[in-house]
């Protein structure tokens, strides 16, 4: 057994025990620690498999942002764990009917994934000396490039989507005008005043 | 010799070489940050007209040594209501993030440790890493400052990350590759061939204001990214106490401190690589191939520290003399003049590099 292989075995075994700890752990905080531990060996299978380019983009994309994100907003929780377990038996039926499906649906993918997998493994791909940066590149801006642009479209539609849902005018808002700011001088911002003694000052 | 060679070719050899030089990076880092910390002190004291630390040894300068012994011996205080492993996992993560960094940095031609293709992303997902370190130290206290501190910190260096990627890309763009040392190697031959002046190829000068436009918001960002002052929101002792810090006493706080710090110089030393041609010396140095190996990697290394000390010089500075910024202003500079402003950078490099000659 070569170090590859256990290097696999290890990464493959945090990344599941981590990914049951995720939807196990009482705590929602962490368990988004644990999914931070999964992303981080998936991102360690990426790197076995040589895709260096694809490892450090998802710890960049899911670990840097979009976790700390779910991070933010699962620390904010007030978290009841009471409340969390009563729908529990309710849901139960519907649960398992999903679970099954996913299941059928999992091995019946996997199936046809390995039969080919195994025919393509005598056919070993040709490597090309070309990095994989440069070839992620190649594929995406040219033979993809409409569907990236699509992607990017969809990404925008979303934003601005929650934009306009948590968007609101409130009305008596001070707001701050940088220019306007900026632009004092001593003489429009500053006034001396001779205030004569007892007298004070009456605008 | 030749069976001493072999030896290290060997997987048993390769790993304790790799251990040694491990080893070697992190011990001369620690010496240095031991060191820089005192600087940072001292220069802070020298704008303020006081004389900083200057008792133990001579000039002070074995100060950061009796913090470190009188960090190790006190005691550690975890909070009642503290979630006790995170508690103590944020500093350990903290420190190990801002350390581990240091496995991609090019010190002199060829002196890396690990001479990755993607250098340059794996130190920016290890920088945009450091902000859980925070995040889960503040939570984990179960305190209301820290927990403030830690969302405020939170907000902060996602908002810089986002530029900081985007100046990442022009340099990217103007060098055309993503390893450390290609990039490095790209500046060679003098001060007029580095990035912040167009980068590499004279037919580039038009870049040179764009470029140098980027180095200073890439030092402005780093700023938000390390928590240093003005944007030491996270910490700020006059609203929140010590922020995230609160909490932490002993050998957990030296090790958030000490990550910090090793956070700060690898900023400068990103500085240095990107825009200030990393080991390459200000001039040509034809002279360099007659020396021998070591000591033309010596030089290589005085450069580039020379160079990440007078990034540090200037972070230092700008601790001692510039006054903390407002929350909404530091989301302000952020998110609407540092996000369009390096997306235009990126437009005009990208332009640059496609319709002009070079």
């Amino acid at each position: 057994m070569d170090f590859t292989a256990i290097a696999f075995g290890v990464l493959s075994t945090v990344l599941l025990g981590a990914a049951l700890l995720v939807i196990t752990a009482r705590n929602p905080v962490h368990a988004v620690l644990f999914l931070i531990l999964s992303f981080f060996s998936g991102a360690g299978l990426f790197v076995l498999l040589g895709a260096e380019f694809l490892a450090m983009l998802l710890i960049v994309v899911y670990v840097g942002a979009v976790a700390v994100l779910f991070l933010f907003v699962v620390m904010m929780l007030d978290v009841d764990f009471a409340s969390l377990r009563t729908g529990y038996v309710q849901y139960l039926p519907l649960g398992l009917v999903i679970s099954a499906v996913l299941l059928i649906e999992m091995v019946g993918v996997s199936g046809v994934v390995a039969t080919r997998g195994a025919s393509a493994a005598q056919t070993a791909a040709p490597v090309s000396d070309v990095s994989n940066i440069e070839r992620i590149g190649q594929v995406l801006y040219t033979d993809y490039a409409y569907l990236f642009q699509g992607a990017g479209l969809v990404l925008t539609v979303a934003m601005i989507g929650a934009l306009v849902l948590t968007l609101r005018h409130r009305p008596g808002v001070k707001r701050q005008n940088i220019a306007v700011q900026t632009a004092r001088t001593v003489k429009s911002g500053l006034k001396i005043v001779q205030v004569k003694t007892g007298e004070g000052i009456s605008e | 010799m030749s069976e001493a060679s072999d030896f290290w070719a060997t997987p048993g050899g390769w790993t304790l070489l790799t251990l040694g030089e491990v080893l070697l990076v992190l011990f001369g880092l620690l010496i240095c940050v031991a060191f820089i910390l005192l600087a940072d002190r001292k220069i802070w004291a020298s704008v303020q007209m006081r004389k900083g630390p200057n008792v133990v040894g001579p000039f002070g300068l074995l100060q950061s040594f009796a913090d470190l012994l009188k960090f190790v011996v006190k005691e550690v205080i975890i909070p009642a209501g503290a979630d006790r492993v995170i508690f103590l996992l944020a500093p350990v993560l903290s420190f190990a993030l801002g350390v581990i960094g240091w496995a991609v940095i090019p010190f002199a031609p060829g002196w890396v440790l690990s001479n990755i293709n993607v250098g340059i992303l794996y130190l920016l997902a290890m920088s945009s890493l450091g902000v859980y370190g925070i995040i889960m130290g503040g939570w984990a206290s179960n305190s209301k400052y820290p927990f403030m501190g830690s969302l405020r910190s939170a907000a902060q260096m996602v908002s810089y990350e986002v530029s900081i990627g985007f100046i990442i890309v022009t340099v990217i763009l103007l060098t055309g590759s993503m390893n450390l040392s290609a990039i490095v190697q790209h500046q060679a031959g003098g001060f007029w061939n580095w990035n912040f002046v167009g980068g590499g190829l004279k037919a580039n000068w038009p870049l040179a204001p764009v470029m140098f436009a980027m180095m200073v918001m890439f030092f402005i960002s780093a700023l938000a990214e390390t928590n240093r002052p003005p944007f030491d929101l996270p910490e700020a002792e006059s609203e929140l106490v010590a922020g995230y810090q609160v909490e932490y006493s002993s050998t957990p706080y030296m090790l958030f401190m000490m990550g910090e710090y090793c956070n700060i110089v690898l900023m400068c030393a990103m500085l240095s690589i990107l825009f200030f041609g990393g080991w390459t010396a200000p001039f040509p140095t034809p002279f360099l191939a007659a020396w021998p190996p070591i000591l033309a990697g010596l030089f290589g290394l005085l450069m580039f520290a020379l160079k990440i000390m007078v990034w540090f010089f200037l972070f230092a500075i700008v601790k001692a003399i510039v006054p903390r910024y407002r929350y909404d202003q530091l989301m302000r500079l952020g998110w609407k003049v540092f996000l369009p402003a390096s997306l235009a950078a990126v437009a005009l490099v990208a332009g640059w590099r496609v319709f002009s000659a070079a």
